[in-house]
């Protein structure tokens, strides 16, 4: 019997030796290894890394070895999402609301040099420099495109990250944050990413 | 032969048109606006000039010996016998305006709308001029010459600002947002409506008249994509459905637009050549030889006979590699889910393995340069190739063209999605799209380059029009393009590679020329203008699955809505060439 967490609703003391009250964190590395071997992909390819993303799905690297061959075609049943190509302005908001439609936990992987920085079309005028710019991103892949195995080591890096998580620290099993996803951007004269839209007006006063 | 037929149709034209026809600065004709929808009339019902292949804006900010500053909309015109013909139509630079010619040619529906999209270019009689490739509400129209992107350095690389003090700079550091986004001044956020979804849905609505806003009940307009998992990438498209039956759709370009030409234009002539992969990502070798064969028309150098044999096996492994993941991923459309794409990824994978024994990189190659490829092959590749394209590809293939007898595949694909002949060459279409429907038109035979001319080979055709016999033509060009290789493993002599050696800061002669090779999704064309400098002054991309894009619509009228992926994958797109 651990101590009674305050929030928590006062256990009977018929109970007290067969549940188990406060920080779950002793369970993080059953939780941790879990989650390494059901992790779902989000099913969707931008550009020419979706085919290097295909291959290394298909027989020769297998990616069912991770227990990923289930790559959903819908947000909401998908915890990984891998941006594999150019984001350009005009995708932007369905990116964004793809995120936000991903329940958590939720990783993002860059892959490639257009989804870390906009690559090799960076000074295009329809391309975003990198997706890091509209959603968090937790591991960037190089490469144009990176070869299969360096999506591999992407996914064995995510796992890495989450050895050192522990359920306590995770956000979404917090009350006290409140997620309200991130702001969709929307087409105008520009793409308007109301994170950058708040600089114009900040400058205009 | 050749020479004098074109030398007849410019005849003949000049003396129809007398005052209406001038010779251009380059090549081709200039047409007068006024009559250029007669001249084409004419052309296409008397001279056989029914194929129109491109339509293409060029800015010409400083006026040049014979023309004041201007815009011209260049078309390229071909017969079923080749014979290129380039007519040249002058605008004025504020507020220019063409008569359109999609009464003419279909074909220019798509290729017009690009145009206004991205230069600015009105083409009135236009059924639909909207933007095509940016949204409704951009500001301005990028491919001019007078306008500069945020991260605008320069005119032209290599760009000296980008090491002020031996160190690199950032382009988000000189950008006043910190960002690749600039807003017109004094635009604010506040009580602003984006209009670009409106837009998207305001042709589906047009036949309702008055406001649109009334929808009635028995029919709906219904999304598709642009992330979905049967649009091969990023395409959009949205449609009016009765019950289940297309009434109207309409594909939604743009969502892999990279601002591929307008970047081309501030790169130097070789340093398009890496992003020419990145086309059609999947065939990057086809892309590479289109743009070699361009600027090599301009710059006038001859490949020694071992490169030209090194580029006809790498084009045609690269036709096997396409045709066979569209097979695949036809099959995962219908519904086979991921089998089908395995068996065809098993195969690429012994390819790209040969790739990148040559280039270096499984799929962005690089490979080819102006009067040459970059390196000889290297040991052992020969042998490696001839055990794959002899013992193994012939047996896969065979197994897996056993799957168009399969039931299903048949119920899915016979008789759905026809193609007449007629509409395939007035929408412009190519490859094995025009090809299934009975006209045997193939780069490759009409105008034949590198050692085409020389190889035994065969083009395949097909009748009936409809998605089976697209496959059927996808296997039998498999066939041939193994045949091709064959030989071509055979004849090929030893020697060097390269004429000439690697310029990066090359300069090409002032002209223009349009390249094109048979690309596997079809014709894919290079139109190249010079002004003499180590960087084009225009960089047009003819892309195959863009034009064939233009069908699309026309094809799956009246079908049900699960035939929309069948029809789109038997199209075969591949969307970094549909958006550039």
């Amino acid at each position: 019997m651990t101590t009674q967490d305050a929030r928590l609703p006062e256990v009977p003391p018929e109970l007290r030796n067969n549940v188990r009250i406060g920080p779950l964190d002793w369970l993080s590395p059953l939780y941790n290894w879990s989650r390494k071997r059901s992790l779902w992909p989000l099913f969707g390819g931008l550009a020419c890394c979706a085919f290097e993303m295909i291959a290394a799905a298909a027989a020769r690297f297998d990616q069912a070895r991770f227990g990923m061959e289930i790559v959903r075609p819908s947000p909401r049943q998908a915890d990984l999402m891998i941006v594999s190509g150019t984001v350009t302005k005009r995708m932007a908001p369905q990116i964004v609301r793809l995120y936000n439609q991903m329940p958590e936990p939720k990783y993002v992987i860059a892959m490639g040099a257009c989804a870390i920085s906009g690559g090799p079309f960076k000074e295009g005028y329809n391309v975003v420099s990198g997706v890091d710019k509209l959603i968090p991103v937790d591991v960037y892949v190089p490469g144009c495109p990176p070869r299969p195995e360096a999506l591999y080591n992407a996914f064995l890096a995510l796992h890495a990250l989450w050895d050192r998580e522990r359920i306590s620290q995770l956000r979404w099993y917090r009350k006290d944050v409140v997620d309200e996803g991130v702001p969709v951007p929307e087409l105008g004269p520009d793409l308007v990413n109301w994170r950058v839209v708040e600089k114009l007006g900040a400058t205009e006063e | 032969m050749e020479t004098q037929t074109m030398t007849d149709v410019l005849t003949s034209l000049k003396e129809r048109f007398p005052d209406a026809v001038e010779p251009s600065e380059y090549e081709g004709v200039v047409v007068a606006p006024a009559r250029l929808l007669e001249v084409a009339t004419f052309l296409r019902d008397e001279l056989g000039y029914r194929y129109l292949s491109l339509v293409s804006g060029v800015d010409y900010p400083q006026p040049t010996a014979r023309f004041p500053a201007r815009f011209e909309v260049v078309y390229h015109l071909f017969r079923e016998s080749g014979g290129p013909l380039t007519l040249h139509v002058h605008a004025e630079r504020d507020d220019p305006v063409v008569p359109s010619v999609v009464s003419v040619w279909p074909a220019a529906n798509v290729h017009e709308r690009e145009t206004w999209d991205l230069m600015g270019i009105r083409f009135a009689g236009h059924p639909n001029l909207r933007r095509i490739l940016l949204w409704e509400g951009f500001e301005g129209h990028p491919l001019r010459k007078d306008w500069h992107e945020v991260y605008y350095e320069a005119d032209k690389k290599p760009f000296e600002s980008r090491y002020p003090n031996g160190r690199p700079t950032m382009a988000e550091a000189r950008s006043p947002l910190g960002d690749n986004l600039r807003y017109p001044p004094g635009w604010s956020p506040q009580g602003w409506q984006s209009q670009a979804e409106e837009a998207v849905y305001a042709p589906l609505e047009a036949h309702l008249g008055g406001d649109g806003r009334r929808m009635p009940t028995d029919q709906v307009v219904v999304n598709l994509g642009p992330q979905h998992p049967s649009t091969h990438g990023v395409l959009r498209m949205v449609a009016r459905l009765d019950g289940e039956t297309i009434q109207q759709l309409e594909p939604v370009l743009g969502y892999l637009h990279r601002c591929h030409e307008k970047i081309g234009e501030r790169n130097t002539w070789l340093a398009n050549m890496p992003y020419t992969d990145r086309l059609d990502y999947v065939s990057s070798m086809s892309n590479n030889f289109g743009y070699a064969i361009a600027v090599e028309k301009l710059l006038g150098v001859e490949v020694p006979e071992r490169a030209e044999y090194i580029r006809v096996i790498m084009a045609e492994l690269t036709r096997i590699v396409r045709h066979l993941i569209s097979i695949g991923s036809y099959t995962s459309d219908i519904g086979v889910y991921l089998t089908g794409m395995l068996y065809a990824l098993e195969e690429r994978e012994l390819i790209l393995d040969l790739f990148e024994m040559a280039s270096g990189s499984r799929m962005m190659c690089n490979y080819f340069r102006f009067g040459g490829v970059a390196r000889d092959l290297p040991d052992g590749w020969v042998a490696l190739a001839k055990e794959l394209v002899y013992e193994r590809l012939p047996r896969r293939i065979d197994e897996m063209e056993r799957f168009t007898f399969n039931d299903v595949f048949r119920a899915r694909s016979v008789g759905v999605g026809v193609l007449p002949a007629d509409k395939a060459i007035a929408y412009g279409c190519t490859g094995p799209l025009l090809r299934a429907s009975g006209v045997p038109y193939d780069v490759r035979r009409v105008e034949p380059y590198s050692v085409y001319g020389e190889l035994d080979w065969d083009v395949a055709v097909a009748y009936h029009g409809d998605i089976h016999d697209r496959f059927v033509v996808r296997f039998e060009e498999m066939r041939q393009s193994l045949r091709i290789i064959r030989q071509a493993l055979e004849r090929m002599p030893e020697g060097p590679v390269l004429s000439g050696k690697v310029q990066p800061a090359l300069k090409v002669p002032a002209g223009e020329a349009y390249g094109r090779v048979e690309a596997p999704l079809g014709e894919l064309g290079f139109y190249l203008v010079s002004d003499g400098s180590a960087n084009p002054h225009r960089y047009r991309i003819r892309a195959p699955s863009f034009a064939n894009l233009g069908v699309l619509g026309e094809l799956c009228k009246g079908h049900l809505i699960a035939d929309v992926v069948a029809i789109l994958a038997s199209i075969d797109i591949t969307l970094g060439e549909v958006d550039r």
